[in-house]
């Protein structure tokens, strides 16, 4: 139906993956908080286990409850966004006819492990996040989300003096791994804590649209 | 006949989205009916003898030259007594149809669209996309019944944390049956829509309509 990557035939499709507890979903919120105003927004979430994701989301009132729509994936989370991603392009098409002209989707994983990637063909751009309190030696882990998601979040910078976790040391290997690939540090519970995030998601917008990709 | 398509087909990695489904195996476990090797050894009979034969049957006539899908479509429709497994078999359809036009640039996949606004039965799906790919209606018929039990299987391994190894040996030791239930379901394929098979399961079904509404599972289906 949409011709991939010529400028403006579709909306830009935005993964948001990375492991268990990181903030995805407060990521999300903050997101169509700052950018659901500004551009037509819809939400495909993937839950393990639940639609808690997306019922948070609805609880929320980000969006409007048929603009969020969860996605069942087994057993495997990792799968339904890299390897088999046809329950999610089903749900992502259906959402975007449903609501057109949409300017943004994003695509909630399911919370998983650093070895979870999307595939290309299910989205334009990808962020991964990872937490503080996860412990400052992720980065050094590295994994495909770490090294290659076009945008890194480390959230729960307001945990970092709790857990012993070390900024700097996140920072400098996470540097290492990506090469020039954006990092941001966040706080997602301070209400600003997206800001940075959200300015990134619009310059990635006019990017898609003036020359789609 | 060609293997290697139908090994293609018969695959897991296949990309269908069935991963997400575990045929009634999530649902017969809470309820304490599936909790052993033996009790899986038991469903696998259960769901080849019901549910696997009726669509076993309905994919090998699929396959057929000349086959009149809307009728196939309405026929195994009216075989699902859930709504719900109805909804699950029609999304399987239509994420199957993504694949498979990409697979088999000659199958008529918005012919197959059309036949439903949710997408066809998985079935007649299969069916049709065995037949693009150069398979016969006896391929299809196993490959459906493959598909069931390797459903059955892996999610009964992930649920319920049984050997992998024994689980795989069930399995094996029911090749012989799959083979002859494909060739009874090509037989059966034969006549008209609506005297194909329509053996399913009630309690199945109930179960499903059940699964669908838990606040917490790890399967869609």
């Amino acid at each position: 139906m949409w011709a991939f990557g010529v400028p403006g035939t579709r909306p830009l499709r935005i993964g948001i993956g990375g492991p268990v507890g990181s903030g995805k979903t407060a990521l999300v919120a903050a997101l169509c908080r700052l950018l659901a105003t500004e551009f037509s927004t819809v939400v495909v979430t993937n839950d393990i286990f639940t639609t808690e994701d997306a019922e948070a989301l609805r609880r929320m009132a980000v969006l409007p409850d048929d603009r969020i729509v969860p996605v069942e994936t087994g057993a495997c989370p990792h799968t339904a966004i890299r390897d088999d991603i046809s329950a999610n392009l089903d749900a992502v098409e259906q959402l975007e006819a449903l609501h057109a002209p949409v300017d943004l989707t994003i695509i909630e994983s399911g919370g998983d492990n650093l070895t979870a990637i999307f595939s290309r063909a299910l989205v334009d751009k990808q962020i991964f996040v990872i937490d503080v309190a996860g412990g400052d030696k992720v980065p050094r882990k590295g994994g495909p989300g770490v090294t290659t998601a076009d945008l890194l979040v480390i959230n729960k910078t307001d945990l970092a003096s709790l857990v012993r976790a070390d900024l700097g040391v996140m920072d400098r290997d996470a540097k290492a791994r990506r090469g020039e690939l954006p990092i941001c540090f966040t706080s997602l519970v301070e209400p600003a804590g997206a800001v940075e995030v959200a300015a990134w998601v619009r310059a990635q917008i006019a990017r898609w649209r003036a020359d789609g990709r | 006949m060609t293997n290697a398509a139908l090994l293609l087909l018969a695959d897991s990695r296949f990309p269908t989205g069935a991963h997400a489904h575990s045929n009634g195996v999530e649902a017969a476990h809470a309820r304490g009916d599936l909790l052993s090797l033996a009790d899986l050894s038991d469903f696998i009979d259960g769901r080849l003898a019901t549910v696997g034969t009726t669509e076993a049957a309905f994919a090998a006539a699929a396959c057929m030259p000349g086959a009149v899908w809307v009728d196939l479509d309405r026929e195994l429709a009216a075989r699902t007594p859930s709504p719900r497994l109805r909804a699950v078999s029609r999304t399987l359809g239509r994420q199957l149809l993504r694949a498979a036009e990409r697979a088999w640039p000659s199958l008529p996949a918005r012919e197959l669209r059309s036949l439903h606004r949710e997408g066809p039965m998985q079935s007649v799906a299969l069916g049709a996309t065995a037949a693009a790919a150069g398979l016969t209606p006896a391929d299809a018929a196993l490959c459906s019944l493959h598909h069931l039990v390797g459903a059955v299987t892996t999610s009964a391994v992930r649920l319920l944390g049984l050997d992998p190894f024994d689980v795989q040996a069930i399995a094996a030791n029911r090749t012989p049956v799959l083979e002859r239930l494909a060739a009874e379901a090509v037989a059966r394929a034969l006549g008209p829509a609506d005297a194909l098979p329509a053996n399913n399961s009630l309690l199945a079904d109930i179960l499903a309509e059940h699964h669908a509404t838990w606040e917490v599972r790890l399967f869609a289906s």
